[in-house]
């Protein structure tokens, strides 16, 4: 017996002693050089391969990072949306440019209530094959299908379909920025928009291209391109797109005069502190405050 | 009569269901408002020539075809043109229509509307698919691909055969059986001008066992008149997809066509029956295509018909002729169950595609527990082309298209014959719809660069 658990214990220690010589002459054999600061790099970034940056991953990125670095001595171009960049640049020996942090944000308020369902639809939970079998339960053909594309792309987390709503809500904390979710989007409701002062927001939250008359049977909330937001933004940010206001957030300041006109309550603002009470407030826009702060 | 032949690999056999196969075909009334998209062919929308206010009579040019897969729409009443609009048509999107409001039922001159039998073909093979290109015939067995196209013969290629498919295997449907039973002399003349169209020696109707009735009856004609000499009837075993273009030529022909091809690789011509009527019509009468024989039917519809219907006439009319809509419907499908589409609205205009109208009671159309993949392989028994679909969905579901086009998902005919027998009801052919939809996309963009 003893003689048996001798062996084994001999014949494998060999063994691990000749592969391990094996493998030590092949690494020294075959040794990739790598430049030692992309491993520092990567270290720093968040390592989720979002593809955020346009690059296939995060190690791609950092080979990029520090070409550009020796070659150019600038890190222009290159963005990391899910980490900071200041410490890419700090180990780089370079100064980044801050970029103004972004967040996914969905631009439909179909939910269940605002737009009934007139269309029950069984076929695979994939919203890149339901666009192509019809224009939505509501009838809205911009809208969003609530199959969850964009949630499967989350890398980080920070999309997931409320049930209540049958849309997807994006987790502020979470959200990088990184843009995986809008490109998942086959019909473009999810939109990249500066993160903005204190987190606040100003956008619209409708994407439908169909005229007013048809908007306002599919959907309780929905543009109606009636350009009253338009006529009162006084910084000129807001412009039409067919059918549908688009707030530029580059210009946007914030005033929250459109979401006041807005008949139809698509403007919505977010992470604003409650209006002192006025006596003009409309209902609507009394209805968003309390919806969005949540 | 030949003995019957089948195709090679796979299908399955639906329940099926012919609950309309005794009912003759009716001339369905005219409605008030005929509304008519202008896409109603596989690849590009029509150009409407017609402007709010216009007069029209039936069988006047209303759009025309843009580009070289498109179709000629006609006027299928006469009377003024409301307007031009987008509707919700069986897309399940609001798409361009012209609507037409009815006044009278005024021909256009030099169309033949009398039912007297024109055997002699005058036209050369040229003068036919000018003809058939003129009036706007599609394929009518519900993919809508331009029939012009099929009749065009490259120069190196020869057709040695004219496929007639009257296979019918779509479960429920009955209109190509109703037009077979009721115009068979027509139908035959529509044949040997498809045969003189593309030069072919031979014309094979390929009929499902389960129609043998017709298959014999058109098989004494075809013996009793000298006439049509060269059109044999060959009967097929009942099996769906036998009607699938690949299928058809593999079970009558023997041939396969190869994967990426067109079938006239093969030598074989492949035209559905209501086509063929519509040919014939066309080319004998100078009649474009204005009306369909469509038929409307479901398990709880009171009387299931067969109608001969206007195009642009609104669904709604039809289902409310059998009886109303079934309050056990769960599903409204436009054309058969296998292939046809479901619509999100009743009040969808029918197009030329639109073989039948089925409204699928709760029972048939209940969504069954989606389980997994068990791996048993019968997917893969019961697909036509020899496709894995358990892989292609699998692939497709992981946005793995660069697997799914080495895996041929570009061969799939979408006939749903593996989703059908899965124990575990996963929605394959969804998925490798899905797939093969953006396989596509790809393989375009690439030719392109």
């Amino acid at each position: 017996m003893n003689s048996i658990l001798l062996w084994s214990l001999v014949i494998l220690g060999v063994l691990g002693v000749i592969a391990a010589v094996i493998l030590y002459f092949v690494a020294k054999k075959f040794k990739v050089e790598e430049n030692p600061l992309i491993g520092e790099v990567e270290s720093v970034l968040a390592g989720a391969n979002c593809g955020g940056c346009g690059f296939a991953g995060c190690h791609n990125f950092a080979e990029a990072c520090v070409k550009a670095a020796t070659e150019k001595k600038s890190l222009a171009g290159l963005n990391c949306p899910s980490s900071d960049m200041t410490k890419v640049a700090g180990i780089l020996g370079l100064t980044a440019t801050v970029q103004e942090p972004m967040v996914a944000v969905v631009r439909c308020n179909g939910t269940c209530e605002n737009a009934p369902k007139r269309v029950h639809y069984e076929g695979a939970g994939v919203c890149a094959f339901a666009t192509t079998l019809y224009a939505g339960g509501n009838g809205c053909p911009n809208g969003c299908l609530g199959l969850g594309d964009c949630v499967k792309k989350c890398a980080f987390d920070a999309l997931h379909i409320n049930k209540e709503t049958g849309l997807p809500e994006v987790d502020e904390d979470k959200c990088v920025g990184c843009g995986a979710c809008a490109k998942a989007c086959p019909r473009g409701v999810i939109e990249l928009r500066h993160k903005g002062k204190n987190n606040r927001r100003v956008y619209v939250a409708c994407n439908n291209t169909e005229k007013g008359a048809i908007a306002m049977k599919n959907c309780n909330v929905a543009c109606i391109a009636c350009q009253k937001c338009l006529k009162t933004c006084p910084f000129e940010a807001i412009e039409m797109r067919g059918n549908l206001a688009y707030i530029d957030y580059t210009k946007c300041k914030q005033c929250r005069k459109c979401v006041e006109v807005c008949p139809r309550g698509s403007i919505h603002e977010v992470n604003f502190p409650p209006r002192k009470p006025k006596a003009e407030t409309s209902e609507s826009t009394e209805t968003n405050v309390t919806n969005e702060s949540k | 009569m030949n003995p019957v032949k089948t195709f090679r690999l796979g299908g399955v056999h639906p329940e099926e269901n012919k609950l309309s196969s005794g009912q003759p075909i009716r001339d369905f009334e005219i409605p008030k408002q005929v509304i008519i998209p202008l896409g109603q062919c596989l690849g590009a929308p029509s150009e409407p020539i017609v402007a709010k206010g216009d007069k029209v009579k039936v069988g006047q040019l209303i759009a025309t075809a843009k580009g070289f897969i498109s179709a000629n729409v006609h006027s299928s009443v006469s009377g003024t043109v409301a307007k031009i609009d987008d509707v919700m048509d069986h897309t399940g999107y609001r798409k361009p229509a012209i609507f037409i409001d009815v006044e009278g039922d005024e021909w256009l001159e030099g169309i033949d509307t009398t039912d007297t039998l024109i055997k002699d073909i005058t036209l050369t093979s040229e003068e036919i698919v000018e003809r058939v290109k003129q009036h706007g015939i599609v394929g009518l067995g519900g993919a809508t691909f331009p029939t012009y196209v099929k009749l065009m013969i490259p120069k190196d290629k020869k057709a040695d055969y004219v496929i007639i498919n009257a296979a019918e295997c779509e479960p429920y449907l009955t209109c190509d059986n109703r037009l077979l039973i009721e115009k068979p002399m027509e139908f035959l003349v529509g044949v040997k001008v498809l045969m003189k169209a593309v030069n072919a020696p031979k014309g094979v109707i390929g009929i499902e066992y389960n129609k043998i009735d017709v298959a014999r009856k058109l098989d004494e004609i075809i013996s009793g008149d000298s006439y049509f000499s060269g059109i044999e009837v060959q009967p097929l075993e009942t099996k769906y997809p036998q009607g699938g273009e690949k299928q058809l030529i593999q079970a009558v022909t023997g041939r396969e066509v190869p994967s990426g091809k067109l079938p006239i690789e093969t030598g074989c011509v492949v035209v559905n029956v209501a086509s063929t009527f519509a040919v014939y019509e066309a080319v004998q009468k100078n009649k474009p295509l204005v009306y369909r024989i469509v038929t409307v039917t479901g398990k709880s519809v009171k009387n299931p018909s067969n109608f001969r219907v206007r195009i642009g006439t609104p669904a709604n009319m039809l289902i409310e002729a059998v009886g109303g809509l079934p309050e056990d419907t769960a599903n409204l499908i436009n054309g058969g169950p296998m292939m046809g589409k479901s619509v999100s609205v009743m009040t969808f205009p029918t197009v030329k595609g639109t073989s039948g109208i089925l409204m699928l009671n709760t029972k048939d159309a209940q969504p069954r527990a989606v389980g997994n993949c068990i791996r048993c392989g019968k997917c893969m028994k019961a697909c036509p082309m020899g496709l894995e679909p358990y892989l292609l969905k699998r692939l497709s579901e992981t946005n793995n298209f660069e697997e799914t086009e080495k895996h041929n998902i570009m061969d799939c005919i979408e006939c749903g014959s593996c989703e059908f027998t899965c124990p575990a009801n996963i929605p394959l052919a969804d998925y490798i719809r899905f797939g093969k939809n953006k396989t596509g996309q790809i393989i375009r963009s690439r030719n392109q660069k």
